[in-house]
């Protein structure tokens, strides 16, 4: 058999085809004659076939049956063997194939050699690809290197001892002693891997963390060899740029860090050699900077005092000056990390932050813009939110949903005024709107309506708008609402902000059929429609046309249309006297957080865009504990319903179960009335934010002079409930329960829960909150809408819940005692 | 570090070194994906990008792409300061290094990867040390072996 043919034969036979499948061809011939001279158990040129094989495996082709013969050529004596039967087993085998147990063995000889190039070898495959079997079996190995004195070796085994403790993280303590005086060694090679080795340990553990801190004194360690390196001459061997081995200095920063982390006197001891790298460092190259940022880095994460800190942030505005993109990359990624902690220290480089938002680079304008946000307060919100929204205008579309919704928040938290507040969100929906997340809409919804000055200008403007371009569904959906909703404002004209536009109720409704028939409406969009022209009937004359509309959409294929129309058209037939009271002009919605510049409320309109759900029930996909279920309906039956029960499937005819039909209606398809109290606000809320609840105007009419009366008044926990007429519809009673506690201890976990008869309609809003406090301190509000059509007497069964003293307890009571002017 | 791949403008791969187990499959997905990520980079973005939970360290050098994948917490400078050294040695060795180099010479290039590089970290911070280490344990490629046809592959 004629000797196989070289490496470098081979490469330049294969270079020469000029398609993939001539390629192939050679490639399949070459592997015959290799798996046959594999076959010959050939010795001599076991080297040059593993060698062309993982050539050619790394040109993508199977080179499994190698495998073997990569172990065959570690048993062997020759280095050259060795040396590419290693790289074969780094590049072939991997933990996955019981094959690579069969290397432990050698590689155990092998770090016993005689030769430190094959100690090395070994040393080289293990901590590269050592599973945790051969880990455990050859730590010991290791471990016995990483006390030698040679320091080509030495550095190797502080490494591999890395990859056997991220393998088996046990046998961490036994390699403990052998880092005693690993860095009073001179070799840079084995400070720099000695450094690796403490960093990985005092990561894993914080036993090891506070053994080094204060058993070994690492950080005084760390500091004199951080020094010599700063301060001693040139050294041409570690030199690069004139700086003095910046690996090893990068790498001593980043385990002063962990160890500074949290700990005072560590922190103090670093704190002038973290100075004096900040200051001393040349910025003129990329190696400088690399230090710097892991200066800035460790500065941020420790103790450190304030002046070291500004010194940092500073920095890092320099940075962002550097005409090196990469530095302006990490320089925006360190400030986003900081930008919470020391919110003023950034605040000062804004203008160049915002300046970055013009970057060419992707990933840098989305840190501009996430740290843009990050920075807007009360006082910077105008300017800031121009140039946000310019960025909007002219960004990638990757960035859009994002940017939209951080100019949402950023408008409900900061807005100067409600004008500019609505006048941002128009912007937005003209400009991004088909990018604007789904759950804004009912979250923007929720704002208009509590801008009740604006509401004149906001349809206006919507309708203007919706006139332009109905290709966006976001804004079309709050814009349909919206003219559901105001429609009589605007054919009225009565907006005061802008010149009040004439326009007809035919143009009007003209424009919300043609969202129903148009192509590009999504179904959600025709729901919104067919609500909004259903709530103009009350609003409107033209009732005729819309009786029209509705019935026509009775008959269509659209399941949800079809359900609305038809029970729409209920409405009109023989619930007519039930109309107006249920199209009436929505109140006012709780939010869980005020407008105003005050601390960062998460819940912020994420629990309330739970309300304003379009789709139907059947399933209810939000748990009923939003605390913002405004449709409360226990009517039907006097019996108090269970908490949290899921709705009963919904009957499709027009003249269902009553319940149901008011359950849709009464907010474009809210969430299921879960017949169940509303639970409370979440705990985490601030009481104080809440109280705003009761004391809502939320009706004009306040003190009709109905005396309040006691309901319930038994073991310390009292409840009065406080009356008042509701306009325009003297049909509801609205009534402010206040509940007070005279025991000495917290009632905790309160709920409220009413049921009144069958001929009336109750709606229960959110609690102020569900702790009563003690001795009298404070009251639990919660208001309740009785609607009394038949102006029947008021009964009404209430149930109460709490937990007094780590016991639960229930009270059922009945209400008789309602004063006639409550309900005449 | 987790792995570097060398690959060419037309995104093929002369050099791939993993520091983390994967199987074959993955790691040619991932390979072809960060070679495509990287490759429809524009010339005035930045050296770094994200990718899945790493960021990838990346520099061009003439027709050879050098391209590293690092955790979180490590440091981007530092790594093109890494992928620069890596590229000296390579330099110092073959003189003038080029693309071609690399090819005919890959299992030497993956040498020196290994005496620079140890599971992911650097092991020695003085070019001097590696070259010598490299030249001493040529030498004994050449010293050990006796028989002249299966000195070198």
């Amino acid at each position: 058999m004629p000797a196989p043919i070289r490496l470098r034969e081979l490469i330049r036979t294969i270079r020469t085809a000029r398609t993939q499948a001539e390629e192939r061809e050679m490639i399949q011939k070459e592997c015959a004659a290799i798996r046959s001279s594999f076959r010959e158990e050939d010795n001599t040129y076991r080297c040059r076939n593993v060698a062309k094989l993982l050539y050619m495996h790394m040109l993508g082709y199977p080179a499994h049956f190698g495998q073997l013969e990569c172990l065959k050529l570690i048993a062997s004596q020759k280095f050259t063997d060795k040396r590419i039967g290693y790289l074969g087993a780094m590049l072939l085998l991997d933990e996955r194939q019981d094959v690579h147990l069969l290397m432990t063995n050698c590689i155990k000889n092998d770090l016993n050699h005689s030769t430190q190039y094959v100690q090395g070898l070994a040393l080289c495959t293990l901590g590269c690809m050592g599973s945790s079997e051969m880990c455990r079996d050859l730590a010991g190995e290791v471990e016995k290197l990483l006390k030698t004195s040679n320091s080509y070796l030495r550095k190797k085994a502080a490494l591999c001892a890395v990859h056997v403790i991220r393998k088996v993280p046990e046998l961490m303590e036994m390699f403990l002693p052998a880092t005693k005086n690993l860095l009073s060694e001179k070799n840079h090679g084995v400070l720099h891997t000695s450094v690796v080795l403490l960093t990985e340990m005092c990561e894993r553990s914080p036993d090891m963390l506070s053994h080094f801190r204060k058993n070994e004194k690492l950080v005084p360690q760390l500091v004199r060899i951080l020094k010599n390196l700063i301060m001693s001459g040139y050294s041409p061997e570690h030199d690069v740029s004139g700086i003095s081995d910046p690996f090893l200095q990068v790498r001593i920063l980043r385990l002063l860090r962990i160890l500074g982390r949290s700990d005072d006197d560590s922190s103090e001891a670093m704190n002038d050699i973290l100075a004096q790298v900040a200051t001393n460092t040349e910025t003129s190259k990329n190696v400088g900077n690399a230090i710097l940022y892991e200066t800035v880095l460790t500065i941020m994460d420790i103790k450190s005092e304030s002046g070291l800190r500004v010194l940092a942030i500073n920095i890092l505005g320099r940075f962002l000056l550097n005409n090196d993109k990469n530095i302006r990359y990490v320089a925006l990624t360190s400030l986003l990390k900081t930008v919470q902690t020391d919110h003023n220290a950034v605040q000062r480089h804004r203008s160049t932050i915002v300046d970055c938002l013009k970057d060419l680079d992707v990933s840098i304008k989305r840190r501009a813009m996430e740290l843009s946000f990050a920075l807007v307060n009360g006082n910077n919100i105008r300017g800031m939110m121009k140039e946000l929204l310019y960025f909007l205008d002219s960004c990638d579309p990757e960035f859009k949903a994002d940017c939209a919704s951080g100019v949402f928040l950023a408008a409900e938290k900061y807005a100067p005024s409600k004008r500019w507040h609505i006048d941002t969100i128009m912007r937005v929906l003209t400009t991004a709107g088909s990018y604007v997340r789904d759950d804004s809409v009912p979250n923007l919804i929720q704002l208009i309506t509590n801008s009740v000055e604006m509401h004149a200008y906001t349809v206006q403007r919507l309708y203007k708008a919706l006139l332009d371009d109905i290709s966006q569904q976001p804004l079309v959906q709050v814009a349909s609402w919206c003219i559901g909703e105001y429609g009589d404002l605007l054919v009225s004209g009565q907006c005061e902000e802008e010149e009040p536009i004439q326009v007809t109720e035919d143009e009007v409704l003209d424009v919300l059929e043609g969202l129903l028939v148009s192509n590009l409406s999504a179904p959600v969009t025709r729901g919104y429609s067919l609500t909004a022209i259903m709530k103009l009937s009350t609003r409107f004359s033209s009732v005729n046309r819309i009786k029209k509309v509705v019935s026509i959409y009775g008959s269509s294929i659209d399941v949800e249309l079809q359900q609305r129309a038809v029970e729409y058209n209920a409405l009109f037939k023989k619930y007519d006297h039930m109309r107006p009271a249920l199209l009436e002009r929505m109140p006012i919605m709780e939010k869980t957080a005020t407008n105003g510049p005050s601390e960062i409320v998460q819940t912020n309109g994420e629990t309330d865009s739970t309300v304003l759900d379009t789709k139907h029930p059947p399933t209810i996909t939000q748990p009923p504990s939003q605390g913002n279920d405004l449709l409360d309906l226990l009517g039907g039956n006097d019996v108090v319903p269970v908490i949290q029960t899921s709705l009963p499937t919904k009957p499709p005819s027009a003249g269902g179960e009553l319940l149901d039909l008011l359950g849709d209606l009464s907010l474009t398809g809210a969430p299921p009335p879960a017949p169940a109290s509303v639970p409370s606000v979440p705990m985490s809320q601030p009481p104080f934010l809440l109280d705003g609840l009761s004391s809502q105007p939320l009706f004009n009419d306040i003190g009709t002079g109905i005396p309040p009366m006691t309901a319930y008044n038994k073991n310390g926990l009292k409840i009065e409930f406080m009356f008042e007429r509701s306009n325009p519809n003297p049909n509801i009673a609205v009534i402010t329960i206040h509940a007070s506690n005279s025991t000495e201890a917290d009632m905790t976990d309160f709920v409220f829960q009413a049921a009144v008869p069958k001929t009336f309609q109750l709606q229960l809003l959110s609690p102020s909150s569900n702790v009563v406090p003690a001795l009298n301190q404070g009251n639990v509000t919660q208001v309740i809408r009785v609607l009394n059509p038949q102006k029947q007497q008021l009964r009404m069964r209430i149930k109460l819940t709490y937990t007094y003293k780590g016991s639960p307890v229930q009270d059922l009571a009945e209400v008789n005692n309602f004063p006639p002017q409550s309900w005449q | 570090m987790q792995f570097m791949l060398l690959f060419s403008r037309q995104g093929k791969l002369r050099l791939q070194k993993w520091y983390v187990p994967l199987s074959d499959t993955q790691k040619k997905k991932i390979s072809r994906e960060v070679i495509q990520t990287v490759l429809a980079r524009k010339p005035k973005m930045c050296s770094f990008l994200e990718w899945r939970d790493l960021k990838i360290v990346y520099k061009r050098y003439a027709s050879l792409y050098f391209c590293c994948a690092v955790e979180d917490q490590d440091n981007e400078l530092i790594t093109l300061e890494i992928i620069h050294r890596y590229v000296e040695l390579l330099d110092k060795y073959f003189g003038s290094v080029c693309e071609l180099d690399i090819i005919f010479n890959f299992e030497k290039a993956y040498y020196i990867l290994d005496e620079f590089i140890l599971g992911g970290e650097p092991q020695e911070t003085s070019k001097k040390n590696v070259l010598k280490a490299i030249e001493q344990a040529d030498m004994l490629q050449e010293a050990l072996s006796y028989h002249p046809r299966s000195q070198i592959p």
